[in-house]
């Protein structure tokens, strides 16, 4: 499903040159749930960054479902997130002046849905997050949990082929942590690839895959036992 | 990744979506912003019509009075090179047979000079107690049903067809009226009041009247003229041939003096005398000055369009680059940039939009009935507010034009910038 070459994302600091992706290559296939990890600094959500199409590589390849996604203009990654890819923000992202029902509703209606129909897949995605009873109140009216499941609702509701989660549990206390990684499991289990970025052990242990970034080099790619 | 839409349905999806969060954006807005922001467009809008409106207006006032008062909606005049109306008894038959006729006048007219105190003896060096203008000779009750020159009476009465011994005169030649005192000009002095007898002189035939009234308007034709009957005209002036030198000619309402004009030219009125409509007729001054103003009008307007479009350029770029997460947000979970344009674009169209509708009900609704009402005392007119519904529709179409492109630029540049910076608020 997803698969990388020689990856590098190098940022140049006045005469510094910092490598925060060196030179990765690995692979995803489809349904897989994959924790990237690593200390502070190691590049794991500038790699995310790279994965979601949301920055462009220094150099390597990103291949999405045999397409090389590097080569595509601006517009054409765009469709490509809307279409294909879901991101969940460590800050949640969610748009303060839209409900958690338009925060969820915009990129199905971008896909070409009547609003009708961007509604009611919107409330569904919104259901299965446990938010059916919030879905008018605005980002302001909602707790931080609240509004990263609103963010996770965002992420599914148009059925992305990948979810990528940067430190999706940051900033919630352990209780709402849980449910933010329990309503994970639950999809991956339908199916569902994730690639979430964590430097909780604890949550990582729940992934199949665990890739160890230090540095921007990968030290450790492997199944979780 | 899925098939690529068409250009029409991508484009409709675009505007969906910008539709979509213009709304919500508007709907969550701050109310006392967006209230500020539409009355500054609503001043925009009262600026591109009202100021234009009124400079327009001192010479259409201008042009409207000497309608009323001088040319009525058609006027038959001699050729240039001509002294008279030739076959103006024919002329006449012809005019009151043309549809769409309310009255006519028929005038004479020739330079005259009126003097008071004629009996006195001048000393040396004196200054007669005259003036020389244009003397008219009219039927009273028949110019009255073109200019209602009656009505511009300040002073004494208004002629009656009996009135053989009598002169009716514009208040330029007085004094009390006249404050003017640019070299040459001459005036009655003070002594000539109503009832003073006065000696008409034209083409060195004299006869002496009396001052019936004094005429007072904003219409120079008027102002600077003396009146006497036709009869009295053709027999002090010698016109036996009864050859006119206008007619001045009043249609019903909604009958236009094109129509009227092209009707008269058919029956080969045309070969006797200049057909002119009221606006053919203006003094070439007026018609200057209206072009000059009209001008004006315009670079204030485009000024103020401007100033506008700088208005919503700058409140549309605040709100872009206060809000760069929001599109950075937008972008990242594949929001087209168009789409997020369009957004931008229709909220300033909205704020353009409410500001002109709420200038058109003010300009419509209250200020031109205002101004026609209560008109502005200018000394050559009185100005009026012109507005058309079709002018207006114009200033409206442009503003709104501005406000696309000022809502374009500043959203095109923070969509220019990259989607992650924007997220992460580099």
């Amino acid at each position: 499903m997803i698969k990388i070459n020689n990856l590098s994302k190098i940022f140049q600091s006045g005469d510094a040159e910092i490598r925060a992706v060196d030179n990765v290559s690995f692979s995803i296939p489809e349904g897989q749930f994959v924790a990237i990890t690593g200390r502070s600094g190691s590049g794991k959500s500038t790699l995310l960054y790279q994965l979601g199409l949301l920055d462009r590589p220094t150099a390597g390849e990103i291949f999405l479902d045999n397409l090389n996604a590097t080569e595509l203009s601006d517009n054409d990654q765009t469709r490509m997130r809307l279409h294909s890819l879901g991101y969940i923000f460590q800050d949640y992202a969610i748009l303060p002046s839209l409900t958690a029902l338009e925060n969820v509703m915009v990129p199905l209606l971008m896909q070409g849905l009547e609003e009708k129909e961007a509604k009611e897949k919107s409330i569904k995605a919104l259901s299965r997050v446990g938010l059916s009873d919030r879905m008018h109140n605005l980002p302001s009216q909602l707790s931080g949990g609240q509004q990263q499941r609103v963010s996770i609702a965002r992420a599914i509701g148009h059925e992305p082929k990948i979810i990528f989660a940067d430190e999706p549990t940051a900033n919630l206390d352990s209780e709402t942590s849980k449910n933010v990684l329990d309503a994970f499991l639950e999809l991956n289990k339908e199916g569902q690839t994730i690639v979430m970025v964590t430097h909780e052990p604890e949550y990582s242990a729940l992934a199949h895959r665990i890739i160890e970034l230090r540095d921007g080099k990968i030290v450790s790619d492997e199944m979780n036992k | 990744m899925p098939k690529k839409q068409g250009v029409f349905e991508k484009l409709k999806i675009d505007l969906r979506v910008g539709l979509f969060l213009a709304k919500r954006e508007l709907q969550r807005a701050n109310k006392w912003t967006t209230t500020l922001i539409v009355f500054v467009m609503l001043l925009t809008f009262l600026n591109l019509v009202v100021v234009s409106g009124i400079l327009v207006g001192l010479i259409q006032g201008s042009l409207d009075q000497n309608k009323k008062f001088s040319s009525g909606d058609v006027i038959i005049s001699s050729f240039l090179n001509r002294d008279k109306v030739d076959n103006s008894q024919e002329v006449i038959k012809i005019v009151e047979n043309l549809p769409g006729l309310r009255a006519y006048s028929a005038r004479y007219t020739a330079g005259g000079s009126l003097q008071a105190g004629y009996r006195d003896v001048l000393l040396k060096d004196e200054k007669p107690n005259s003036v020389a203008g244009q003397v008219s000779g009219i039927d009273p009750q028949k110019e009255n049903g073109v200019t209602n020159l009656s009505s511009l009476i300040v002073e004494g009465a208004y002629l009656e067809p009996t009135d053989t011994e009598s002169i009716v005169v514009g208040s330029f030649w007085f004094r009390k009226y006249n404050k003017n005192e640019f070299p040459g000009l001459t005036t009655f002095n003070e002594d000539v009041k109503i009832g003073s007898r006065l000696l008409l002189t034209i083409n060195g035939a004299s006869k002496e009247y009396t001052l019936k009234g004094i005429l007072k308007s904003k219409v120079s034709e008027v102002d600077g003229g003396m009146f006497i009957l036709d009869s009295e005209f053709r027999k002090l002036a010698g016109r036996s041939d009864y050859n006119l030198n206008q007619i001045a000619i009043s249609l019903k309402p909604g009958t236009d003096p094109v129509i009227a004009k092209k009707a008269l030219l058919a029956s080969g009125v045309d070969k006797d005398g200049r057909v002119q409509t009221s606006e053919e007729a203006i003094p070439q001054f007026l018609d200057q000055i209206k072009t000059t103003f009209g001008l004006l009008g315009n670079a204030i307007s485009a000024i103020g369009l401007v100033v506008a479009a700088i208005t919503i350029f700058i409140v549309i770029f605040v709100n872009a680059i206060t809000r760069r997460r929001y599109i950075g947000i937008l972008k990242g979970i594949g929001i087209a940039p168009r789409a997020i344009i369009i957004s931008y674009i229709l909220q300033s169209l909205l704020y353009a939009l409410i500001g002109a509708i709420v200038g058109s009900i003010l300009v419509f609704a209250f200020l031109k009935p205002f101004f026609d009402a209560n008109p502005i005392d200018f000394p050559f007119s009185d100005g009026i507010l012109v507005a058309t519904v079709s002018g207006t529709s114009i200033r409206v179409a442009i503003l709104l034009l501005a406000t696309i492109v000022a809502g374009y630029i500043p959203a095109r540049i923070v969509i220019r910038q990259n989607t992650l910076s924007a997220i992460l608020g580099r």
